[in-house]
């Protein structure tokens, strides 16, 4: 700490400069993110019928995902990897109790109701995974070995598991990605990731019987979206038709037919992409998923520049997700992968995930602004 | 700290990691580039053919909601039935001045301020060109009065369409049941395909149970619409196959009448017909209207309903748990036959009460003093408690589990509607499992006259006294008689598979007991021989609901209603040939003689008329 106020009193003077750096946030990221939630108000007032009461209330919600991540930028990394034991632990138990509730209400449930708000126990084990998962492998020499490989499998299938009991294929996915990142940084084997590639090929009819009925349904609909066009493959179908009209250019903002014509479900939420692409064409798309690269290259940097194992490893994996996050959304919105619930990350209506995501970024921030020497 | 495990190599460990992260960059380019190409192909390659699809005029496949089965009773009366209902709807897109709208409507038409908030709400959460309900169910003469105006008001129209009735309302609520809004959890489970356009689904009774019948197929039309998504033409259509018609064994006359005999208490009733199992009479009173429940019913309404001291909303003809009292006793004599612990001749001595050897308790008869010397006939007849509690005694707790379980007790009957209770028939091994206590010889005893953990339903009650009079072969109750579809009709009937192996003697034995209850001078339901030209055979019962200390008398006047005793009646008629069981259950009725039996009567009477009629 000393050797930082140091360097400050050799810095030219910048009030903004000062004063972002005493909130610990990382501009460049921080400007992208901000330019991700505002394009999100403007495609959500289009694909939400221009309803202001929507806008209001995910305006607030971003708002309030962003003070949030202001808060955990201004906490030492060091913390997370002390509590990332009791963090993880604690995500388990809030799993075990959502499982249990909804056992005993007879339904599937994904929530605990604290009153003020609702609570998802599934989101906060999106980032706690990870962090347990860099804790446990940073604690040895890496790459990991065989050993550490199997307790750090063990650490992930856990949750991943407990979520797609709920059922939440979307959030198991993520979960799963966000432990596998951490792998992957560690230097896991290549050799030792096709054999877990080989191994789960081979259990599909396995995971293919304890599949849901509606889960089922979704994977048979993406091989084959024409036989149902009433059912399960309206979706598929109605997007590709949203997507495919626009073309380069795009109708313009406010141009949707398709989900103003109420053809496109779920407009503002999974299938926002389709109300996107529709609007702002090839053109648009190709802007936002610059926009996207642009926030995973950030944080790979962020990642690449981190001081200790747990800092990079964790860095690492959250920007890693972030892209499976995007990846699976736009994925199955155009037809290439099958229709899981993953929302299109800082765009899709709803507020549990944007909190989620900007706390990861907090956590990015963080770990590059609180740097003991450079 | 990491050194305490091994040893770190800080500069090999951030190679590899740089490596790694250049390596995950190259896989987000390549995948994303992917996901590039896919945008390519579907929005240049393929635009022409997805704007033709999407363009000014748009295919869009719109669900055809079949018409939902009817459900008739055994003679074809209407029970569930679709009617038209007119809805005063307002496309908002299309009004330049809603506020002005809608003062103008309220001025011709009688809307509340709430329709108006409901409206306002509703518009919030619908796409500005969706038809907005603003007034259901409207009135012919509300119906009229805008008819004559209509010109004035565009963008605000009448709609039709078809809502679930029920004719009988309250009268067969807990047979029928109702069909409700589709809620989340049921949206999860439905087959989206099938029930796209679908607002309704069975939630209780038929209703409910026959719901894959009943529903019907949906067919689809594809249309083209402009962009106001007004109709233009419709290209294909596939047309929805309607539900299936349900005839119900119910007959809703009887059903009428035993509902009609019961006013003035909470209760059941339940008939069934000994031949096939078809039931008769399925009566649950106090009813509810579910006619609300089908349009959304108010809060404030459900509460009502919820919190009404009589449960309206409860089926006590297939979940209320009753002790069954004396209406026990044929069955435990049955088994005293059966099992050899007693022959029909010999006489008991009853003095009033019963005391287990070496035990001060005395288990007390209803008839203070005692009956004297009974054989087994007598004590069918008078019901004398003391006669049971021996020969229970004689027979153990584990041969009457055995004997009463083939009977039914205990077990669902099976019936054709969802939640039904099980009953409760203990056993040694229930006790010790759910009470971790051994069983207790006087335990035994209230057993054996229908007492202690013995509950029943009424509908099992019914069902054992069926299979009474059908002299072993057991009867399995049942609702729908009748299947009815385009493809024709389909017979059902209760599988009368396994026969309760019965000594004939024994049966006939007990059945003269149970005659004597109505047609001797002794009996406890002689009440209702009267101006019949047959026999009924049948057994009087009366359930404790508190208990009595002992030596404290019990008082019916002394005692608050809802802890007076409930009467219960069981019987078939006619004697000789039986065709129809009936079990009566009256709450807090004080005495099964006087206050159920003639429920009874008068339901044999009918059925027995008509029967004898057609």
């Amino acid at each position: 700490m000393k050797i930082e106020t140091r360097r400050e009193q050799f810095e030219p003077p910048s009030v903004l400069g000062n004063f972002l750096r005493k909130l610990h946030i990382d501009i460049p990221l921080f400007m992208a993110l901000l330019l991700a939630s505002m394009l999100s108000l403007l495609v959500l007032y289009s694909a939400g019928s221009q309803e202001m009461d929507i806008l209001v209330r995910q305006a607030s919600r971003v708002g309030l995902a962003f003070v949030f991540m202001t808060v955990l930028a201004h906490i030492d990394p060091y913390q997370f990897k002390r509590y990332a034991t009791v963090l993880f632990s604690l995500g388990i138990l809030l799993l075990l109790a959502v499982l249990i509730m909804g056992q005993i209400g007879k339904g599937a449930q994904r929530w605990l109701d604290l009153g003020i708000f609702r609570f998802q126990p599934s989101e906060m084990i999106k980032i706690t995974t990870p962090m347990m998962i860099a804790w446990y492998l940073a604690e040895h020499p890496l790459p990991p070995k065989t050993k550490e490989l199997f307790i750090a499998t063990v650490l992930i299938i856990i949750p991943t598991l407990l979520i797609a009991k709920q059922p939440d294929l979307g959030t198991a996915l993520l979960v799963a990605s966000s432990g596998a990142g951490v792998l992957f940084f560690a230097g896991l084997s290549w050799r030792f990731m096709f054999a877990i590639v080989g191994t789960l090929a081979s259990l599909t009819p396995i995971i293919w019987h304890f599949m849901h009925g509606y889960q089922r349904d979704r994977v048979l609909t993406f091989l084959n979206p024409e036989a149902d066009p009433l059912g399960r493959g309206y979706h598929i179908i109605q997007s590709k038709i949203a997507i495919g009209s626009g073309g380069i250019y795009g109708k313009g903002w406010l141009g949707s037919t398709q989900s103003e014509l109420d053809f496109l479900p779920e407009s503002s939420t999974d299938f926002i992409f389709a109300v996107f692409a529709e609007e702002f064409g090839l053109l648009g798309c190709l802007g936002l998923l610059t926009l996207y690269l642009l926030i995973i290259a950030r944080s790979l940097y962020i990642a690449s520049q981190a001081q200790d194992s747990f800092s990079r490893l964790l860095a690492g994996s959250l920007a890693f997700t972030f892209f499976v996050y995007v990846f699976v959304n736009i994925g199955m919105v155009v037809g290439v992968l099958p229709v899981v619930g993953v929302p299109l990350p800082l765009i899709s209506y709803g507020g549990t995930s944007i909190v989620t995501l900007l706390a990861g970024f907090g956590i990015l921030m963080s770990i590059h602004t609180h740097k003991k020497f450079r | 700290m990491s050194n305490m495990y091994a040893i770190k190599d800080h500069s090999f460990e951030n190679q590899l990691f740089i490596n790694r992260i250049v390596i995950a960059f190259i896989i987000i380019i390549l995948l994303t580039s992917g996901l590039i190409a896919r945008l390519i192909y579907l929005q240049i390659v393929g635009n022409a053919h997805y704007s033709s699809l999407a363009k000014d005029n748009s295919i869009k496949i719109v669900p055809l909601v079949p018409a939902r089965g009817i459900i008739y009773d055994r003679k074809g009366r209407v029970l569930a039935e679709n009617t038209p209902s007119y809805s005063l709807e307002i496309i908002p897109e299309q009004i330049k001045d809603m506020d002005d709208i809608l003062l103008r409507l309220q001025k011709l038409l009688d809307i509340s301020n709430e329709e108006i908030e409901q409206f306002q709400k509703l518009r919030k959460r619908q796409k500005r060109f969706a038809s907005t309900p603003l007034l259901l169910s409207m009135t012919d003469e509300e119906l009229a009065k805008f008819a004559v105006v209509r010109p004035y008001f565009l963008g605000v129209d009448i709609h039709t369409q078809l809502v679930r009735h029920y004719p009988y309302s309250d009268l067969t609520a807990h047979v029928v049941g109702y069909v409700g809004r589709i809620n989340e959890t049921e949206l999860k489970e439905l087959p989206i395909a099938e029930y796209r356009g679908s607002s309704h689904i069975g939630k209780l009774g038929v209703e409910n149970s026959y719901e894959n019948e009943l529903h019907g197929k949906t067919g689809y039309a594809e249309i083209e619409t402009n962009v106001q998504a007004r109709l233009l033409n419709t290209l294909n259509e596939v047309n929805p196959d309607p539900g299936t018609n349900l005839y119900l064994t119910l007959d809703i006359d009887l059903q009428k009448t035993a509902y009609e005999a019961l006013a003035g208490f909470n209760g059941a009733v339940v008939a069934i017909d000994i031949a096939t199992g078809g039931v008769l009479v399925f009566v649950s009173r106090p009813g509810f209207d579910p006619n609300p429940f089908v349009v959304g019913i108010s809060n404030d309404t459900y509460q009502a309903l919820q919190s009404s001291e009589n449960q309206p909303l409860y089926n006590r003809a297939l979940r209320g748990l009753y002790p069954p009292g004396s209406t026990v006793k044929p069955f435990v004599a049955l088994a005293g036959l059966e099992y050899g612990a007693i022959n029909p001749e010999q006489k008991l001595y009853c003095p009033g009460y019963y005391q287990l050897p070496g035990v001060s308790h005395k288990y007390r008869d209803w008839k203070k003093g005692g009956h004297g010397s009974v054989d087994l006939n007598q004590a069918l007849t008078e019901s004398c408690d003391v006669y049971f509690y021996r020969l229970a005694s004689m027979l153990g707790i584990d041969n009457m589990y055995n004997f009463l379980q083939k009977f039914g007790f205990g077990e669902k009957t099976g019936i054709d509607l969802m939640g039904e209770k099980s009953g409760l028939l203990p056993s040694r091994e229930w006790k010790l499992d759910k009470k971790n206590q051994a069983w207790y010889p006087g335990e035994t005893l209230i057993t054996g006259i229908g007492q202690g953990y013995l509950q029943v339903t009424p509908l099992q009650l019914a069902r054992a006294t069926a299979t009474l009079a059908n002299k072993g072969k057991v009867v399995t109750p049942f609702l729908v008689g009748n299947i009815v579809n385009s493809q024709g009709s389909h017979q059902r009937t209760g599988a009368n598979n396994n026969d309760i192996p019965l000594n004939q003697d024994n049966i006939n034995t007990v059945i003269n007991g149970m005659i004597n209850v109505i047609h001797s001078e002794h009996g406890t339901a002689k009440g209702i021989n009267r101006n019949i030209s047959y026999q009924i055979a049948g057994k009087t019962g009366t359930a404790q609901v508190t208990g009595i200390k002992q030596g404290a008398k019990y008082n019916e006047n002394n005692i608050d209603f809802k802890f007076r005793d409930h009467a219960l009646f069981v019987s078939f008629a006619p004697a000789n040939a039986p065709k129809i069981a009936v079990a009566v259950v009256v709450e807090n009725g004080g005495h099964g003689g006087s206050v159920a039996a003639p429920i009874a009567g008068q339901v044999i009477k009918q059925f027995l008329q008509d029967y004898h009629e057609n």
